[in-house]
């Protein structure tokens, strides 16, 4: 996954909300507090000094406190949001240098976004607000409800084409945002807290939904939340801001086993590794076993694995993915040792 | 002393110099812009006079039908279709059948006028605080001024006759659609906006898929309010020529007949009531997507 190159390229992103923003960035470069540049300044930081890059194919999950500039951050991929300073690439293209004309075109083909509180509209069918994107995209009716028509099954509502948003759950209302935000086949899914104002276990099902189509489709995806263990169920790749810059980035398995500083260590302690660490991401993906003998998936938590692995021994047993390809390996002894709480002495 | 005692005013000559002045100019204006004007104005005369024509002409038992299919179109309830069928019958029954469809024509056409100059000036309305800021208080004013002290410069401009009459109750009628589409596009939830700019709408599939449609229920309660206020103005606007129930009222007034008077003022409160049932009755049924809404 490493070796993929980056689809988004976000450098040196500066956001600063306020009157005259670009008389305070030299401030902020210097480093002045959110705290201090509110009190004296009256301008607020939205982002500070953001590098991330986000490979093609792989979900990225932003992780923060409320007000830590998630919803910030994702708005600036698709331009709803214009930076201070910085510069956000997609592909080859130069998304702040695009005129409106192309950045509507980038926003109708390439990009397609999930709310948090669904946003759908409330005068059209589930059938019209699914195929709402195609709409916008000037396709005729008939192909785009055809179209709508497919990722409604997708999403397992078939039989509600016809219902009003206001008259399905919460759970189905962001069912219908996310069939939304695929029908258009752009290949960057921004999705804003998409599942926060979901009851927990209807969060787990969208949750569940999201992987299994994320494992056929292999699109983009930047996922925010401010819930870790949604983060780490979800997250290829993780990154965590706090009042407006970014704290750490890395694999679940990093910043779990090595929180960057107290504030992430917060974050971290409480969870029980065994259940929310995935064998994905402690698995060695180098040498890779010649057959799937005994294999295990890759998506089992540690819980799951443990009792199948303690019969192997000391002995590496492969992994494999839900299409049955051998992507790596695992011993028992590097689940327990992901299982240990980092204390002070493995924090780097 | 003198100072507290009398308000300090402008002498009696220069006022009414003042007054004069104002007046002569506006006179000389209307010499030499009147009849362009009049040319202007003249299609929707013709228009008027035309619509006027055929409700008068055709066969009472055609409208009778037209007006229950439209009533229940409108309100999908047989009572308010029923009621309104009724309400015409006696209306004719007690002979005030042609006066009832000149006042029809006449609303009618007011309130096409006022649905599309006042939608779009709401939509502009919405887009900025500043034109907000300058529309609000000559809509106060235009809703205020007592509707007599307008007809004053129409009647210069234009005259006695249907058009200067139907511009009046323009006037008057048209503030409630202009506030109210304003109001509903700027009421439109922020998210549904944002969602509609994150896959890319232009600034008219916005307005066409998001703005107008979720503004639709305020919107219509202006088209209510301006059928209303259009028919309030029925008896001022015959004052200056125009044809319809107003006319008898005023006769009632001048000769102290009671039973014409009331006659004809029920006759303008039934219709004030039919297109107020159905117009609500539409409005709520263009809700019907919302939680608790009906489910037809
Ligand atoms: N338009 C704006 N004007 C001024 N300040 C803003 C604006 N939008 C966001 N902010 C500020 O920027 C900071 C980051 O906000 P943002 O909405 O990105 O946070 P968030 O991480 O998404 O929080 P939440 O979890 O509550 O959604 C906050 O302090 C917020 O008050
Ligand atoms: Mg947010």
């Amino acid at each position: 996954m490493s070796d993929s190159e980056a689809l988004i390229r976000i450098e040196h992103l500066y956001k600063i909300f306020g009157s005259r923003p670009q008389t305070k960035l030299s401030l902020v470069k210097q480093g002045i507090s959110k705290q201090e540049l509110l009190e004296e300044h009256h301008h607020v930081l939205g982002l500070s000094d953001i590098n991330l890059e986000i490979p093609k194919g792989s979900l990225q999950v932003v992780m923060g406190l409320s007000g830590s500039g998630k919803s910030t951050l994702i708005r600036h991929i698709n331009r709803l949001i214009e930076p201070t300073a910085g510069e956000i690439w997609v592909g080859s293209g130069d998304v702040l240098k695009m005129e409106k004309v192309q950045l509507r075109e980038f926003r109708r083909h390439r990009t397609a976004m999930v709310f948090q509180r669904f946003a759908l509209l409330p005068h059209r069918t589930v059938l019209e607000n699914v195929s709402y994107g195609l709409n916008i995209q000037g396709i005729a009716k008939d192909e785009a409800y055809k179209r709508a028509e497919r990722w409604i099954e997708r999403v397992g509502l078939a039989g509600y084409e016809q219902h009003f948003p206001a008259k399905l759950s919460g759970g189905m209302q962001q069912r219908v945002g996310l069939a939304r935000a695929l029908a258009t086949d752009a290949d960057i899914l921004l999705m804003d807290e998409a599942f926060s104002a979901l009851d927990p276990l209807i969060r787990t099902d969208m949750q569940n939904i999201l992987l299994d189509l994320q494992e056929e489709l292999h699109r983009t995806i930047v996922f925010i939340t401010h819930d870790l263990d949604e983060a780490l169920k979800l997250g290829d790749q993780i990154a965590i801001l706090r009042d407006g810059g970014m704290v750490q980035q890395g694999t679940a398995q990093q910043i779990v086993m090595k929180p960057a500083d107290d504030y992430i260590m917060d974050f971290v302690r409480d969870i029980n590794r065994a259940r929310v660490l995935r064998i994905r991401g402690v698995m060695a993906r180098e040498g890779l076993p010649e057959n799937a003998d005994g294999a295990i998936p890759e998506h089992i938590s540690l819980e799951d694995a443990l009792p199948r692995l303690a019969s192997a021994g000391h002995e590496a047993v492969p992994v494999q993915n839900k299409q049955g390809q051998v992507v790596g390996s695992i011993t028992v002894e590097a689940v327990i040792q992901a299982m240990i709480r980092p204390d002070h002495d493995n924090r780097n | 002393m003198d100072f507290f005692e009398e308000m300090p005013s402008l002498g009696r000559r220069d006022l009414m110099n003042l007054r004069k002045g104002i007046d002569a100019g506006f006179r000389s204006f209307s010499r030499s812009y009147g009849e362009d004007l009049e040319n202007f104005f003249d299609p929707l005369l013709q228009f008027l006079i035309f619509f006027e024509k055929l409700l008068i002409a055709a066969p009472w038992p055609i409208i009778l039908l037209i007006i229950a299919s439209l009533t229940w179109l409108g309100s999908r309830s047989w009572k308010i279709a029923a009621g309104s069928v009724i309400c015409f019958i006696l209306i004719g029954y007690l002979g005030m059948w042609e006066d009832t469809m000149s006042t029809v024509a006449m609303i009618s056409v007011a309130t096409l006028i006022c649905i599309s100059i006042g939608i779009p000036i709401g939509v502009l309305m919405s887009r900025s605080d500043r034109l907000q800021s300058i529309i609000t208080p000559v809509l106060d004013v235009m809703q205020t001024i007592p509707s007599f002290v307008y007809l004053i410069p129409v009647v210069m401009l234009l005259g006695i006759g249907k058009v200067p009459g139907l511009l009046a109750v323009c006037i008057y009628a048209l503030p409630p659609i202009v506030r109210l589409t304003n109001l509903g596009i700027r009421l439109v939830d922020k998210q549904v906006l944002e969602a509609a700019d994150a896959f890319g709408s232009s600034y008219w599939q916005r307005l066409k898929d998001v703005q107008i449609p979720l503004a639709l229920p305020n919107i219509f309660a202006g088209v209510n309010q301006t059928i209303m206020m259009a028919l309030a103005m029925v008896v001022i606007a015959s004052m200056i020529g125009v044809k319809g129930l107003g006319i008898p009222v005023l006769q009632a007034i001048a000769n102290q007949y009671l039973a014409l008077g009331l006659f004809n003022g029920l006759a303008i409160v039934a219709l004030a009531i039919i297109f107020d049932r159905v117009t609500q009755a539409f409005g709520k049924r263009l809700q019907r997507h919302q939680v608790g809404g009906p489910n037809v």
